[in-house]
């Protein structure tokens, strides 16, 4: 029986990756990045890549380090801590997940860091995959690419594009080179400042090689990287919870207003409590959700779904109990609290929002709304 | 965890599953869970039927209704993954659990961790197969949230202790055979320093019970009274009438209190038992944004909580949770509040009767209302979490 409680190896990883990451990537990271205009630091990402990091989901054959999706996940949670940017997400768990499960090529150029990847699968303001509309025209032997996708993570910088596209056979994921004639990449300026961009895809000639999976099987094809991305984004959102409650719970160690420590009086430190608990309780699905995926990675939907949705509403009530528990400070651009605030935005929306997947939570408990 | 630890497990889980199914009473399976179907055992017990006895006895013989409890003491010294298999076939082949009761809850667990080898081999056999029913006396009129305020008191009389006061909220007292209770034994000490943890006979000359009723309209709560009471220091060779050390029953009480709120704050929850709110809402035709929704949200958090009460199983077995099991109890019970106050909502007004097309779900709506209160209130774990597991300044 596997049990709830870290692994000796998990606790391992998570004290590695926390060290580095209060290192190398301190929230000030976000800052100097915004400030000088850039979506994340290829520097950090290089030093991630040697560590492992790129290749936490591929296979020993490929260059991978092969650890696992709660490895995976303990890696992610630490990101969130800190908010460090990196395209850690898109590529090496979206990405690495799907093509190595679809046999596609590229795995060993993700872990050596030679590519990342972006998934442009969003077309309207609500993530909803099945709904794709835009069109994989057949021409000659192959395909004919145009539409927009919307709100693409490591959108302008990523090297690799999966897209998912209609068919005549249905919904279909191509494996393409972002450079590829016909593509045009505009960034799109989001609250939380990193890399996400709006794709436009006019006339782009891609080939049988590019499909990923079967063609007209693109949901399919996807769906064990999806589900891999949506749990690790869920555990960002579960670390980024933790550090901001850690912010908060300091404050209120610290601040003295009428003579005396805020955490002193009870009104704050029932919020405090109450949040905390809600962080535990989202703990629990973070850690499941990586149980459940290593253990039957097809069977994942509702340890999944739920992950993402406790994660979301946690993160959502640690940002806004963020802000208003340091008072103005909370308000200012000087101090943190406010980037943990945009990128718990940003995230809720990213790879499905709370509404969807409480919504899966409830088809897959047979509660079907 | 290895591969032969696996195979091992799974052929205790087809063990344990033919085991029940030959054992338990066809009339004690397949029922929806109603709080008068509970076995409470006791000596004034009467049987709500001869299958709930021979269901008790069967699981008694094979130490099944105190699972994890040594095999020497009545239990079946069950790990923690054979006792979560069992727990889970119960609830798979819908079979009622043989016994429940504050001895198996809370003395149980607290003598097991207190008591003497003595005080172990005498009461603890006496409670797995239901023959003494205990209840818990802790509160007072004036000592609820402030517990370690009690004021019942035992005089020192050389073999004996005189016990004087009154309890209240004292559930089942009046069904009970013993009583555990916070008895103060040095009363210049200071106040956490000078209460004893005391077993007391019910049928001791000087006690008395007068029931209370509750909102609910039932009334399993009472005042107890202890008038001039003589508590023996000893019912045998090592088998003092005081668990742990004398005055130092704050920590036994303590420690019982950590097992209440984990159970307290399991109960009643999620995906094992009780009715979904979507089956209230079929069953009555109704379709109601509103409350789907909130029962979506409501299916989210439940589904995390019991991730969240098997990962603190694990956790405590790895070395405890301490004061964080507060946590389990704050959240646990208002989840099940917020339960009932959606079942409530959705059966509308089919589900106002006392006893009705949903069974007795209004009494049990207003008896969850107590599950934030018994136990340590909701803003009492709060504070525990707050000052104990936060840390947060006191000025
Ligand atoms: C956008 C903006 C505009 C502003 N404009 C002006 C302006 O024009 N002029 C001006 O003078 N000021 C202005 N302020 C300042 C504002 O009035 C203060 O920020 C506010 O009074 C809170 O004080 P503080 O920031 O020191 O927080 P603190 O007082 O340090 O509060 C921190 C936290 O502790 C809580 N807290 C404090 N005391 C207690 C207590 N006794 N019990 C429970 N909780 C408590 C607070 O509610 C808060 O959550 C502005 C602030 C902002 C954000
Ligand atoms: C159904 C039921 C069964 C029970 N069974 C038993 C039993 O078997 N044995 C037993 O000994 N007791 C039992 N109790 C008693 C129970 O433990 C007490 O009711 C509980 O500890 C609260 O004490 P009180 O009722 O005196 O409320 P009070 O302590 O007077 O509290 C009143 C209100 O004030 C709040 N409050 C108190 N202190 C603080 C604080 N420091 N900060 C913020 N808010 C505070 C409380 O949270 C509550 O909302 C039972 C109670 C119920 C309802």
């Amino acid at each position: 029986m596997t049990t709830l409680t870290p692994t000796e190896d998990e606790t391992m990883l998570r004290d590695a990756a926390r060290g580095f990451l209060d290192d190398a990537a301190p929230v000030s990271n976000l800052r100097a990045n915004r400030d000088a205009g850039r979506p994340y630091d290829p520097a950090l990402w290089d030093e991630m890549v040697k560590m492992g990091w790129a290749g936490v989901l591929i296979g020993e054959d490929d260059g991978g380090s092969d650890m696992g999706f709660a490895a995976a996940n303990t890696l992610a949670e630490e990101m969130g801590r800190t908010l460090a940017a990196s395209p850690f997400l898109s590529t090496a768990v979206i990405a690495a997940t799907t093509l190595r499960r679809a046999g596609a090529p590229g795995l060993a150029e993700i872990a050596s860091g030679a590519a990342t990847y972006a998934l442009a699968i969003d077309e309207g303001p609500k993530f909803a995959p099945a709904a794709t509309r835009m069109a994989a025209r057949a021409d000659g032997n192959g395909f004919s690419l145009s539409g927009t996708k919307t709100f693409v993570g490591e959108g302008t910088s990523a090297t690799r594009l999966l897209v998912l596209a209609q068919s005549e056979a249905g919904p279909t994921l191509f494996s393409i080179d972002a450079e590829r004639a016909g593509i045009s990449r505009e960034k799109l300026d989001l609250v939380d400042s990193r890399d996400h961009a709006r794709i436009t895809f006019d006339d782009v000639v891609a080939t049988g090689e590019d499909v990923v999976g079967e063609v007209g099987q693109g949901l399919a094809a996807l769906a064990p990287g999806l589900r891999a991305g949506q749990a690790a984004l869920a555990a960002e959102l579960t670390g980024l919870s933790a550090g901001a409650f850690a912010m908060t719970a300091g404050y209120l160690k610290e601040r003295k207003q009428f003579g005396r420590h805020i955490g002193s009086f009870q009104a704050l430190q029932h919020r405090a409590a109450h949040l905390w608990s809600e962080i535990e309780v989202t703990a629990s699905t973070i850690v499941n959700a990586g149980r459940v995926l290593d253990a039957t990675p097809d069977e994942a939907d509702l340890a999944v779904s739920l992950a993402k949705a406790r994660a979301t509403e946690t993160a959502n009530l640690a940002v806004r109990e963020g802000v208003q528990m340091h008072g103005g400070i909370g308000m200012t651009d000087d101090f943190d609290m406010g980037f943990y605030m945009k990128r718990a935005r940003v995230a809720a929306e990213w790879l499905g929002d709370y509404g969807y997947h409480a919504a899966v939570v409830a088809r897959a408990r047979g509660d079907a709304a | 965890m290895t591969a032969t630890d696996d195979a091992r497990l799974d052929a205790f889980r087809d063990e344990i599953a033919g085991w029940i199914d030959a054992n338990a009473p066809s009339s004690l399976r397949d029922r929806p869970f109603s709080e008068d179907d509970i076995c409470w055992g006791g000596k004034r017990w009467t049987f709500k039927s001869e299958d709930q006895k021979t269901w008790l006895d069967a699981c008694a013989a094979r130490g099944l209704t105190a699972p994890t409890w040594p095999v020497e003491y009545g239990g079946a010294g069950f790990s923690r993954a054979q006792d979560k298999i069992f727990r889970e076939t119960l609830d798979r082949l819908r079979v009622k659990k043989p016994l429940d009761s504050f001895g198996l809850w809370m003395l149980g667990p607290a003598l097991l961790a207190f008591g003497t080898e003595e005080q172990k081999r005498h009461f603890l056999p006496q409670i797995t197969r239901g023959e003494i029913r205990w209840c818990q006396g802790y509160s007072e009129p004036g000592a609820g949230s402030d517990l370690a305020s009690v004021q019942t008191h035992a005089e020192d009389k050389g073999d004996h202790w005189l016990v004087n006061g009154q309890k209240i909220w004292t559930s089942y007292a009046d069904q009970a055979d013993w009583i555990f209770a916070l008895i103060r034994t040095d009363r210049e000490a200071p106040k956490h320093r000078g209460i004893s943890f005391m077993l007391i006979d019910m049928e001791s000359e000087g006690v008395t019970t007068r029931p209370i009723r509750l909102i609910s309209g039932k009334s399993p709560f009472c005042e107890t009274f202890f008038d001039n009471v003589r508590v023996p220091k000893s019912y045998g060779e090592g088998i003092s009438s005081i668990v742990g050390e004398e005055n130092r029953g704050w920590d036994v009480a303590k420690h019982l209190l950590t097992h209440e709120r984990e159970m307290i704050g399991g109960g009643g929850s999620g995906l094992t038992g009780g009715r979904s709110v979507a089956s209230v809402l079929a069953d009555d035709g109704v379709d109601d944004p509103v409350i789907r929704a909130r029962a979506m949200k409501l299916g989210v958090d439940e589904l995390a909580m019991n991730l969240t009460l098997e990962r603190y199983k694990d956790m405590a077995k790895q070395g405890g949770v301490g004061n964080a099991s507060a946590m389990l109890k704050y959240y646990g019970t208002e989840l099940n509040k917020a339960r009932f106050e959606l079942l409530m909502a959705a059966g509308g007004s089919d589900a106002l009767a006392w006893d009705g097309v949903h069974g007795t779900l209004a009494p049990e709506w207003l008896r969850t209302k107590a599950n934030s209160i018994e136990g340590g209130t909701s803003e009492v774990m709060l504070d525990i979490l707050a000052k104990r597991v936060l840390e947060l300044p006191s000025e």
